[in-house]
């Protein structure tokens, strides 16, 4: 059953649950967060609409820069103002940023320890019919190796908000991922959200599964966790919001409770969110894990739902993997 | 910026030539690192350390003080020298330069050493930096100034050029930024790698004022900075004409200098010469 204390959408399993992309969360997020603090500056790299910072750059456009299509650029005028006691935000299509700018986030955000918030935006394969050029696979990957860096991806629109707010609050390189198309917003105001804390959603009684994810996905692993429980199969799903630093405690907890772990997201599976939590359970209690995203593949252009399916990481797919994982389950 | 004199030039001259003496030294101690590019920057260093910026050595968060960015991060061993003599740090510990634990690391970072503005290596990204520190000054009505020391070489770089791009569209009249054309990189002369030639028309054409200089004369290097403070409508660069590895005869002008390590007895052979300043005063060492 859905964990009361996590405050959920009451809607959530009803069929005209509102949706909304993550993305939107970021541009309300950058708007409140640039009240709250007179610091907090936004650039953007010829992406301002479809990057929501738009309405950052309507209410404060003395604050917001242009930089052109040049994400080094962004990326380096950023760390500047970063160590200048400025709080800027940057963003662009993860596959640019961080993608092209990979180096300068490194040496110049990351090693430097300059205060910047970079946003990657249309990430997953759920971008769609703009094809694998445009659909980030890679990013949590190239930011998790970077140490100093903190890694944030927002589950619907309204955690985005908090995700993107939490951000600015916090000192040091922050990288958040958002996704461009309208997924359940199924978290509400009240669903508690602290970065470095994953939050249960759900939990069936006597458990044998823990299935942990993040981004918009996580949607598809309650309604597999739904499905399962009426075939008597108990899980534990668990928002892992917060990439790095990982909630270890939490995840190895969990992990022990259940004996067996899946791992769901719209990202490659080396590097990503499943490896980092395999990289937990290794260490403090291997046990049988399987990982549901993308394995070592490029997307292609297609509608978002179809590349969800061909590329497995629909609602079968995570009951599937729960199965076979149980198989393994000593 | 205070007005220039001779006794002042004098003690710049004598300021350049320790510098040099230092980058010998630590390169030579430290059994590796770059050198023609450090010795050929020890005027300007001089001229910026020790007369052209507002900072206080004591006080090196001071939030009000000039911003200097070192683009072209390898040349460090001179920006330790220059942070060392003007009291940042002890001259001691310039020895420690590249070895295990060391604030002085093979190129500059920002998080272990007071006075390094930002962390440098990676060509190419200092420019934009700097813009950055200079929006913030404009946003906060501040009226300390950046400064870039960058190469010729970095502007083989596209980040360059699009900081560039930038900082002339936003009229950026609080940057200022110092090439180093020595005309070397580590393969060879960059007109034959790659040539930026006409170098002064591409900064134009991007709307930056540009002044050129010989690098290595006091005069030319503070008033080209007084003349940037003066202009309003734009940033401004100054291009420093400048000899590779000035100061030693067998290291100017030769690319193999970029960052060879010295051969047993060159180093001793570069400090003499130094010291007595290319054979026309006795040193006080002999």
């Amino acid at each position: 059953m859905l964990n009361p204390e996590a405050k959920l959408n009451p809607k959530l399993f009803e069929h005209d649950i509102e949706q909304a992309p993550t993305r939107n969360g970021y541009g309300e997020g950058l708007v409140l967060a640039g009240e709250a603090n007179k610091n907090v500056v936004a650039l953007c790299a010829d992406l301002t609409e479809s990057t929501r910072a738009e309405a950052f750059a309507k209410k404060f456009p003395e604050r917001f820069f242009e930089v052109g299509v040049a994400e080094q650029n962004m990326a380096t005028i950023a760390a500047g103002l970063g160590v200048t006691g400025k709080i800027p935000f940057i963003s662009s299509y993860a596959t640019f940023s961080p993608g092209r700018n990979w180096e300068q986030i490194r040496t110049t955000i990351a090693y430097n320890d300059s205060n910047v918030k970079i946003a990657g935006h249309h990430a997953g394969i759920s971008v769609g019919p703009d094809g694998a050029t445009h659909q980030a696979t890679e990013d949590i990957a190239m930011m998790r190796a970077l140490p100093n860096m903190k890694i944030f991806v927002p589950c619907d629109s309204i955690e985005g908000k908090k995700a993107t707010l939490a951000a600015a609050h916090i000192w040091g390189p922050v990288y958040l991922r958002f996704q461009r198309e309208k997924t359940p917003v199924f978290t509400t105001e009240a669903t508690p959200y602290v970065p470095g804390k994953a939050e249960v959603f759900w939990e069936t009684k006597g458990a044998k599964v823990l299935i942990v994810g993040c981004g918009g996905l996580l949607y598809n692993s309650l309604l597999a966790a739904r499905e399962l429980e009426r075939e008597k199969i108990g899980t534990i799903v668990l928002n892992s919001h917060t990439i790095k630093p990982l909630d270890e405690k939490k995840i190895v907890e969990l992990a022990k409770k259940c004996g067996a772990v899946v791992t769901v997201e719209e990202h490659q599976i080396a590097g990503g969110l499943g490896g980092a939590v395999a990289e937990v359970l290794a260490q403090h209690t291997p046990v049988p894990m399987e990982f549901v995203g993308m394995h070592d593949t490029y997307g292609e252009s297609g509608q978002p739902s179809e590349l969800i399916k061909k590329y497995g990481m629909d609602v079968k797919d995570i009951k599937l993997a729960v199965k076979k994982v149980l198989r393994r389950r000593k | 910026m205070q007005e220039i004199h001779e006794k002042k030039i004098k003690y710049l001259e004598y300021i350049a030539n320790k510098l040099r003496e230092d980058v010998i030294r630590m390169v030579s101690h430290a059994g590796s690192g770059h050198i023609a590019g450090p010795l050929d920057m020890a005027e300007i260093f001089a001229a910026f350390y020790f007369h052209i910026l507002n900072h206080d050595p004591k006080k090196p968060d001071w939030p009000d003080r000039d911003r200097l960015v070192l683009s072209n991060g390898h040349i460090c061993p001179v920006q330790y020298a220059a942070l060392a003599r003007s009291g940042y740090f002890q001259l001691e510990e310039l020895k420690t330069l590249r070895q295990l634990g060391t604030r002085l690391q093979g190129h500059p970072h920002r998080k272990v050493l007071p006075g390094i503005e930002t962390t440098s290596g990676p060509l190419g990204s200092g420019i934009s930096q700097a813009v950055g520190m200079a929006l913030a000054a404009r946003l906060d009505g501040k009226k300390w100034r950046t400064y870039c020391l960058t190469s010729d070489g970095e502007h083989e770089e596209g980040n360059t050029w699009e900081a560039i791009m930038f900082a002339g569209k936003n009229r950026l009249n609080n940057l200022t930024v110092v090439v180093d054309r020595n005309n070397i990189q580590i393969d060879g002369f960059t007109e034959n790698i790659m040539p930026l030639e006409p170098f002064r028309r591409k900064y134009e054409s991007f709307n930056w004022e540009v002044v050129e200089i010989n690098g290595h004369d006091f005069y030319d290097i503070i008033s080209a900075v007084a003349e940037a403070q003066a202009v309003y409508e734009k940033p401004t660069v100054i291009i420093a004409h400048t000899i590779a590895g000035k100061g030693v005869s067998f290291m100017e002008r030769n690319y193999l200098w970029h960052s060879k390590p010295f051969s047993s007895g060159e180093a001793e052979e570069a400090l003499k010469e130094l010291r007595t300043l290319g054979g026309k005063i006795r040193s006080e060492h002999e």
